[in-house]
Formats: C-alpha cells, structure tokens, sequence
C-alpha cells in the first residue's frame, strides 16, 4: 500500500513534466502548424540558466527564476529568428527547420559549457522526505504536482478569461481571420511561444531540482516522450497533450515499480507498445484536437 | 423598379453617390492588379465608394470579388495599382492598419471561430480598439443590434445556424467600430428570410452613415440596395453605374453567364 502511494505520487510528478512539455508542444502546433523538435533544447537551456545563475552565487529561489526566464527568452529566440522566417510553410519544412535549430543549440551547449553533466545543488532540505501516516513521500516530487496543477490552472485561465488566451484559441481554429479582424499575429504567436518556454522552464526547474544535474542532452528524452504525449492524446489538442502526458508518465512508472527484473530492460519496448495498441484502437487520439478545444 | 433605398437623393449631409471628390471617398482603388502565381486574378480595376453609400462588386464565381476584397483588407498582395482608404495610401498595408484606418470585415464563408463562444468572437475583434470602455458600449450595440446573439452569447459560435453565424460575422465585423464595411457574399446558403434580415441590416448599417462595399452573387439583391454597381468578368470591370442603368443592361447578364 505504501510502495502504490509512493509511485502514484511519482507517476503524477513526472506526468506533470510530461504533461507541461507536451502542452508546449501542443500549443505551438495549434497555432503555426510547427512541431517543434528543438523544443527539448528549451528546457535544457533553462537547466543552463540556473546552472549560470548558481555559479555566480544567486540563491536557489533566484536561480530557479532565472531558468524560468531563461527557457521564455530562448523560446522567444526562436520563434523570432527561425520559425518566423518559415511562417506558412508546410509541417515537414518546419520540422527539418526545428531539428536544424535543435543540433545547432545542442553543439552549442556541448562546445559552449560542457559535454558533461554540470552540478547544480541544491539545498539538501529540498530532497527530504516526510510521512503521511506510515507512507514515507518524497518533497520534491509533491512540490513538483503542486507546481503542475498550478500551472494548468493558470494556463485555462489564461486561455479562457484573457484577450490574448481567446487570440490564441481563435489563431489555432484560423489565424487568416484573426489577421483579417486586425489583430496582431504575430503577438499572438510571440505569446504562445513564451507560454510553451515558460511550461519547458517549470519542467526544467522540476527535472535539475530532482536530478541534481544539467547536460546538452538534459531535455532531449523527456521531451521525446512529451511527443510521444501529444500524439497520443491528439495531436493539436490540449487536453490531449495533457491527458497523454499523465498516462505516459504513469505508465512508466508502473513497469519500472512493477515489472518483473526480467523484463526491465523492455521497459521502454513496452509503453511504447502500449502507445500502439491505444493509437490503433483511437487512432485520432485520446481527446481529438476538435472536441478537446470545444470542452 | 421598387428601390428599397434612395437615401442619397435626399438632401442630407452625406455627398451624392457619385461624388468622387477625395474627402467624399470612403475607398478608391485604381488599377489593382492581384496575381496568385503565373494566374492574373484581377487586371488592373477601378472601384469607389463614396461615404455613405453602398458600392455592389458584382460577377460570376471566379470573376476576382473575393479577391478583390481580400487585397483591400491586406489579406493577399497587390501586385499592382494603388488601395486608397479614407484618404490614406494603404496598398499592401497590414490588416491591422487597414482595420485600424477604419475597415471592417465580413468575409466569405463568415468564418466565425466555431469553437469560441458568441462572446468572444465579439471581444476578440474589439480587443483591436485597444479600449475596453468603447469596445463594452460596441458589444452592448451588437446585442440590441442582433437579439439573437445577445440570446446565444454564450453558445459556440460553431452551433449556430447559418443565418445567425452570418449575424456574428457582421457583427464582428462592427465590433472595431469601422467607417467602411467590406461584406462578402452575406446571403450566401441562407433562407429567404434570413436574406431579408440582413438586408434590412445593410440598410439600417448605410443610413448610420457606415460605406460599404458589397459583394453578392444574388444581383437582384444587391441591385436594390446599392448606390452604384460594378460588374466583374474575368479580373476585368465590364460594367459600372447606377444600378437603374445596370439592371437592364445586357452586360450584366453576360457577366454571369460567361463564367
């Protein structure tokens, strides 16, 4: 009973990361059709920055904000000196263009900091642990599903109360008449990148605070599974990428807690299987873009 | 012929609709030329609105109205010939400055946001002004304007009828409080009575004072309610004038028949 409640609390917090990282995607190919490979090097970006933020002695709480700001700029970068230029070309031309933008950030990190893991430590306060009932839970991991639902909560709020948020779900329905009615798209997509920077920042202040480390790769995996999310729940849809996100996250947690030691090294084989087998029984998704935005 | 309107014979303040003095015009084009590719959409036409009046684009599928309408709004680029707006040279301008100078849109196939409410698709096109005050006295307008989208405010814009959708689309279109109203095709697919319904809008809209350039498949419609006309055939104008003129005319027929 312990060990469920303990690797329910790990398969929420690291659904939320997934789920953060394939919202990002997910807002951002609503709106400019673009899949965004080099969406993990915004992460890692923001694992950089409270890396730099550390090293010239800012206090953790600081450290973690400059992530935060870190992976918004380089998500703003982007889409300012790459993905704008591309703006109305087909999926496939986008794709190639994010993978170009992801390979020059990555050799970038590699050449400019470090090929290794870089240390990041943190107050030994923030991996403590402490006991509901007889159930020993990790802080990390419950500050990490607090930061997540917080997260979403601000995120519909925005997109439901705010001008901007209706712009955004107005501009992923037809953005050729958002333009018409005189607004500014390019705010609009300017917005929906900083929001996907500002999720992969939480994700990457949740991913190093729990890690303990920052290298070039640092957001590649967990981003390829927040594909793997998006796809799985729809691609385009929000709620998909979310819904996708939490079961990916759970799913993985359940075979590394519950697997037989034999099948471990399968791990991987088999979520992926299990992704198959829910695309091929929905192939649309699990909340097809249309109905998850009507919600 | 039972005009429905003959407003700018009266003695009012508005100028008479044939007046092409620059402080009368709404909107002048001259030679406006739009390709998509290799293919000449629209040769080199002229078209006017004076203020306060209803100028028809008329013409078969394929004739260039959209088009047209398009480049006025900024929506594709000119390739040739100037866009004037109240004055102002706005050939090849963004959308949001055509907006902002004083333009509102209705496009073709209404093009609500179906899955944004009735309201939001209003605030979204009033959040232009950048003036929450003016933009909640617009939406108020609206919802005594069009009842029924005061009703369904908070239904998605996607579940509306036809009829009601075309009502949204205007009333967007209105929501950044325009001078110049561009309506493309607003009878489309509805029923008579709808039909009826938004042209008793356009009338209301022209006696406001409010320009604007309409484009209708249905030519006896807009004949009735347009100042002056002018028939589109191929990219080219082959007609234009006073809809008294144009109704018996051969041209138009032959307009519509040649495509």
């Amino acid at each position: 009973m312990d060990l469920l409640i303990q690797q329910f609390v790990n398969a929420l917090s690291l659904g939320g990361i997934y789920a953060m990282l394939a919202l990002g995607l997910a807002i951002v190919f609503s709106i400019v059709r673009l899949i965004n490979f080099a969406h993990g090097e915004i992460m890692t970006f923001g694992g950089y920055g409270i890396f730099l933020a550390m090293a010239f002695g800012f206090p953790p709480v600081a450290a973690l904000v400059v992530g935060l700001g870190a992976a918004v700029f380089m998500a703003i970068a982007m889409e300012r000196t790459a993905f704008r230029a591309m703006r109305g070309a087909d999926v496939v031309s986008l794709l190639i263009t994010s993978f170009a933008v992801s390979e020059i950030l990555k050799v970038l990190f590699q050449n400019g900091i470090s090929a290794r893991p870089v240390p990041i430590s943190f107050p030994a306060s923030w991996s403590g642990t402490y006991q509901v009932g007889s159930t020993t839970i990790g802080i990390a991991p419950t500050v990490s599903i607090l930061v997540t639902i917080f997260a979403l909560i601000g995120l519909t709020i925005v997109l439901r109360r705010t001008t901007t948020g209706i712009a955004m779900r107005a501009a992923a329905e037809d953005i050729a008449m958002l333009k018409l009615l005189g607004v500014k798209a390019n705010r609009v997509i300017a917005v929906a990148f900083a929001i996907s920077g500002l999720l992969a920042g939480i994700a990457a202040v949740i991913w190093t605070a729990q890690r303990g480390s920052v290298d070039p790769l640092m957001g590649f995996f967990p981003v390829l599974k927040a594909f793997i999310a998006t796809v799985l729940g729809g691609l385009g849809s929000l709620g998909g990428a979310v819904l996708g996100g939490f079961v990916i996250g759970a799913l993985e947690v359940l075979t590394q807690a519950f697997l037989p030691t034999g099948l471990a090294p399968y791990r991987d084989a088999i979520v992926l299987a299990l992704v198959i087998a829910a695309l091929l029984a929905r192939p649309d998704g699990l909340l097809p873009a249309k109905t998850a935005n009507r919600s | 012929m039972g005009k429905r309107s003959s407003s700018c014979a009266k003695p009012l303040i508005r100028p008479s609709c044939r007046s092409h003095k620059p402080l009368d015009t709404a909107l002048d084009i001259v030679g406006l030329a739009v390709r998509y590719g290799p293919i000449r959409a629209v040769r080199g036409i002229d078209l006017h609105v004076t203020k306060g009046c209803v100028t028809a684009l008329l013409g078969a599928n394929g004739a260039g109205k959209t088009t047209t309408m398009m480049a006025i709004a900024g929506a594709v680029p000119v390739s040739g010939g100037s866009v004037t707006i109240f004055g102002a040279d706005l050939t090849n301008a963004t959308s949001d400055r055509i907006v902002r100078a004083g333009v509102g849109i209705s496009p073709e196939g209404r093009r609500v946001f179906a899955q944004l409410t009735v309201e939001e698709n209003l605030r979204l096109a009033g959040s232009v002004l950048g003036d929450p005050n003016r933009a909640a006295e617009l939406t108020d307008r609206m919802k005594t304007r069009f009842p029924i989208l005061a009703e369904r405010r908070n239904q998605m814009a996607g579940l509306l009828s036809g009829g009601e959708q075309q009502m949204l689309a205007v009333a967007r279109a209105l929501m950044s409080a325009p001078q110049l109203l561009l309506l493309d095709e607003p009878s489309l697919g509805l029923a008579p009575q709808m039909v009826d319904q938004i042209f008793d809008i356009i009338e209301e809209l022209k006696s406001e004072g409010i320009s604007i350039l309409l484009v209708e498949q249905n030519a006896a419609l807009a004949l009735d309610v347009c100042d002056h006309a002018v028939v589109l055939a191929n990219g080219e104008v082959v007609a234009a004038g006073p809809p008294s003129e144009l109704a018996n005319d051969g041209v138009l027929k032959a307009a519509y028949l040649a495509a």
